[in-house]
């Protein structure tokens, strides 16, 4: 009797091992429940970061590999977002955009009020070659203004994907910067300047 | 133990303090430091271990009763391995839960505490000790190298590992961030800090999840799961995720499944 036991109850111990590719599923309704109740506690004026845009919720879906319809309608609602410069130039003043490069401060929550946010490019990309802490979560950036020949429309093409990268790519891992207004347009200008002025340690050899 | 920690303590401030001058070397400085120290005649968070052991066995609450016929998942009272095999079902509450969760649940139920302090004291600061980062380092400590099982055949444990696996991937707030942003990718680094790619089973994960809880030496006090996702959050710029919430539960399932395997060593000690 006891061995029979122990015969069924075997199957039901291995059962705990089971891959997760089994059917393991949470329809998105419950998941918001979920993430509602995670962030119950939250302040009012926090909330909105809670919930998601169209776009987060088609890249969260995809995981960042919308299909190319997907990927289009989002291209062109973020281009809608894009608010240019009035001005020709883009490029403000580098030595404050290599400032904003290093600044990962603001946004969070332990962050005192009235923190004036960074960009924190230096946690994603590499820029200046001399600098040797950056982070490769994003692509290289040694040399970008150099390499795009300085030109005017590259340096605005950059202050684009700085304001809304999802204006150019669906899905990108960057910040919508200037959507979000994590940056103001001034700071936007001077990060540019730091890619684009010859002068720029970016642009050193 | 206390006396050679007396005696480590002065080392440990001299090293951090030396260790200014390049990123690199101070992260080489402390990785040497804490290779030195992850030793339980050594480690901080072993003092945790030690206030721990006391806090399960005291008698408080509306009931003066203690915790130890608190039921981990293994039975009443028994610890061993038990930390290893959660977050799990527990049929008494109907929910999955993790050993935080757990805890709460034994002193509500068992010992009529109310938790209102607990939860202030949720994470320790200078001078403060946590009742809840204590009890996470003593009763971790009991499944020292034991291999991280934490149940997958439950329904409700199934439902927790989809709702967690949702919520690694799902992007929001002014960053767009999600936990896959950063943790997604094999290789990838945050200035010079190496990021683990938590998305699937592998050996990297069960480095991750068989070292919690660990004393933070940048913080100085012996941390939990709850509280690193905690600052996860914090550093994607959602608002603080509530304690011992459902989200946090589901995230750790999921993380614990792509962890398993994984021998435990907690408390460890890290950066």
């Amino acid at each position: 009797m006891i061995f029979l036991a122990a015969l069924l109850a075997a199957p039901i111990a291995s059962a705990q091992t089971i891959s997760p590719a089994d059917p393991a599923t949470a329809s998105p309704a419950r998941v918001d429940a979920a993430i509602a109740a995670t962030f119950a506690g939250a302040a009012v004026a926090w909330m909105p970061r809670v919930t998601q845009d169209e776009t987060q919720r088609l890249c969260s879906l995809r995981r960042n590999e919308p299909t190319q319809a997907e990927a289009d309608s989002i291209v062109a609602r973020e281009s809608a977002t894009l608010v240019m410069p009035a001005e020709t130039t883009v490029l403000g003043n580098w030595r404050n955009g290599e400032k904003i490069a290093q600044n990962g401060q603001g946004g969070q929550f332990s962050d005192a009020p009235g923190t004036v946010s960074g960009g924190n490019c230096y946690a994603c990309h590499q820029m200046a070659p001399a600098e040797i802490s950056y982070g490769t979560l994003g692509p290289t950036l040694a040399g970008y203004g150099r390499l795009h020949d300085f030109k005017p429309e590259a340096a605005r093409a950059a202050y684009a994907k700085v304001y809304n990268p999802q204006s150019a790519f669906a899905c990108s891992s960057m910040p919508r910067f200037g959507h979000n207004k994590i940056l103001t347009e001034q700071q936007i200008k001077d990060i540019v300047a730091y890619l684009f002025a010859p002068d720029s340690p970016v642009n050193a050899p | 133990m206390r006396h050679l920690l007396l005696i480590a303590m002065p080392l440990f401030a001299l090293l951090l303090g030396a260790a200014a001058p390049a990123m690199e070397d101070s992260e080489k400085e402390i990785e040497r430091y804490r290779a030195m120290i992850d030793d339980p005649m050594a480690n901080p968070g072993y003092l945790a271990v030690d206030r721990g052991e006391q806090i399960w066995s005291l008698s408080r609450g509306t009931k003066s009763a203690t915790l130890e016929a608190c039921d981990l998942g293994q039975g009443p009272g028994v610890l061993d391995g038990a930390y290893a095999r959660m977050p799990r079902y527990f049929a008494d509450a109907d929910q999955v839960m993790d050993l935080e969760q757990r805890l709460a649940y034994c002193m509500r139920s068992l010992q009529g505490l109310d938790l209102k302090d607990i939860v202030a004291r949720r994470f320790g600061s200078p001078g403060k000790t946590s009742d809840m980062e204590d009890l996470v380092a003593f009763i971790s400590n009991k499944s020292q190298g034991h291999k991280l099982a934490a149940p997958l055949a439950h329904p409700k444990e199934r439902e927790m590992y989809a709702i967690g696996e949702a919520m690694f991937y799902r992007r929001s707030a002014i960053n767009d961030f999600a936990c896959a942003t950063c943790h997604g990718e094999d290789g990838r680094r945050i200035r010079l800090q190496a990021l683990p790619n938590l998305t699937r089973p592998s050996l990297q994960v069960q480095q991750v999840m068989g070292t919690w809880p660990a004393y933070r030496v940048s913080q100085s006090q012996t941390r939990t799961m709850q509280h690193r996702l905690w600052d996860c959050y914090r550093q994607m710029r959602m608002p603080p995720p509530d304690y011992l919430s459902e989200g946090l539960t589901a995230l750790s399932v999921f993380l614990a499944h792509n962890g398993e395997g994984a021998t435990i060593n907690a408390p460890s000690i890290k950066r």
